[in-house]
């Protein structure tokens, strides 16, 4: 049985869920190429000692060269949180925050992530994305609160055309549940 | 060192890692991976305004401590393909996560590539934090290595 709250956000965004479903924002090249710095703060972060990211003579033979850990992906296409040069306030994964406001659902989590990755990130690098809103879910309630779960791809390029990667969220937002 | 292809078997069991989750480890992992959200560094948005019980691993760092798990049994040889993981439960400063993952099958595809498919388990206690799964190339001999594959001999 539906509650009251599920009813009224169903209601409220029932036209907006075929209006953004499909829609596509090219949010172009990130605001910082890939580099050695972002590459040792990532691996510090997670403990990791694979030598592809510390030693240059098992980069060199098995790699060509430094790369980037394929999970940094997102790193890439994150905006500074203060940038002189800015063009535009972009928000990282900015559509997520459009269907957001658009759904007036403040709150959001991400549920589910899949990535395929395809050429390696190298230093000197700059990624390129596309967002892509492919599902937009039915209301529901969880311990969180109420909402809709929606699904965002996101393809990743690098200044060669090459694509590196397809990244796909699921994300559940919503509005608290009362307490 | 260097898995070899031949050397996995379908059922195999990964190590174990244990980790101490620290607000340290949390904020270092919001840092590296450049997600300034504020769950992720402030107890006070944390805990009043998301309201989850503390700050939590975000999203990315979990992607990066599943490679790290990965490739610490496949070694630098070994090559993410593809990893898909669902969050069932925020992971919190004074918590130890268990990672624990096993072989769900092996395949070679059309262009040689060795596959193998991983199931993982992120738990706290006897809760499952985080589902993961990950596709891996690694080499099929000693003279095979899956960085050297692009186009259409990287199929992943």
């Amino acid at each position: 049985m539906s509650s009251q709250i599920e009813e009224e956000i169903a209601e409220r965004t029932a036209s907006l869920v075929p209006e953004w479903t499909g829609k596509v924002l090219d949010a172009g090249p990130g605001d910082i190429e890939c580099e050695r710095g972002y590459i040792t703060h990532w691996v510090e972060s997670t403990e990791n000692a694979n030598p592809l990211y510390w030693d240059q003579n098992v980069a060199t033979e098995v790699t060509q060269g430094w790369i980037a850990p394929p999970s940094m992906l997102s790193v890439w296409m994150r905006p500074l949180m203060f940038n002189p040069n800015a063009r535009e306030t972009v928000r990282p994964l900015e559509m997520h925050f459009r269907l957001k406001d658009a759904f007036e659902l403040p709150e959001g989590i991400v549920t589910g992530n899949e990535i395929v990755f395809h050429e390696p990130v190298r230093p000197g690098d700059l990624i390129s994305t596309k967002q892509t809103v492919t599902e937009i879910g039915n209301v529901r309630t969880n311990r969180l609160g109420t909402g809709r779960p929606w699904t965002i791809d996101v393809t990743y390029t690098n200044q060669r055309g090459q694509v590196v990667a397809v990244e796909s969220y699921r994300m559940f937002c919503y509005v608290r549940s009362a307490s | 060192m260097k898995l070899l292809f031949e050397k996995v078997q379908v059922g195999d069991a990964l190590p174990t890692l244990e980790v101490d989750v620290t607000a340290r480890i949390v904020v270092m992992g919001a840092s590296s991976s450049r997600d300034w959200q504020p769950q992720h560094h402030d107890y006070a948005w944390a805990t009043g305004r998301a309201g989850t019980k503390d700050i939590f691993l975000n999203t990315p760092n979990q992607a990066g401590w599943i490679e790290r798990y990965l490739t610490d049994w496949t070694g630098p040889h070994g090559r993410l393909g593809r990893m898909k993981f669902r969050m069932r439960r925020p992971v919190y400063p004074g918590e130890k996560l268990a990672f624990n993952g096993t072989v769900r099958s092996t395949e070679v595809d059309e262009s040689g590539t060795g596959w193998v498919d991983v199931d993982i388990e992120l738990t706290v206690g006897d809760e499952t934090a985080t589902e993961a799964s990950a596709r891996l190339a690694i080499p099929r001999d000693e003279k095979d290595n899956p960085w050297r594959r692009s186009g259409d001999d990287w199929r992943p």
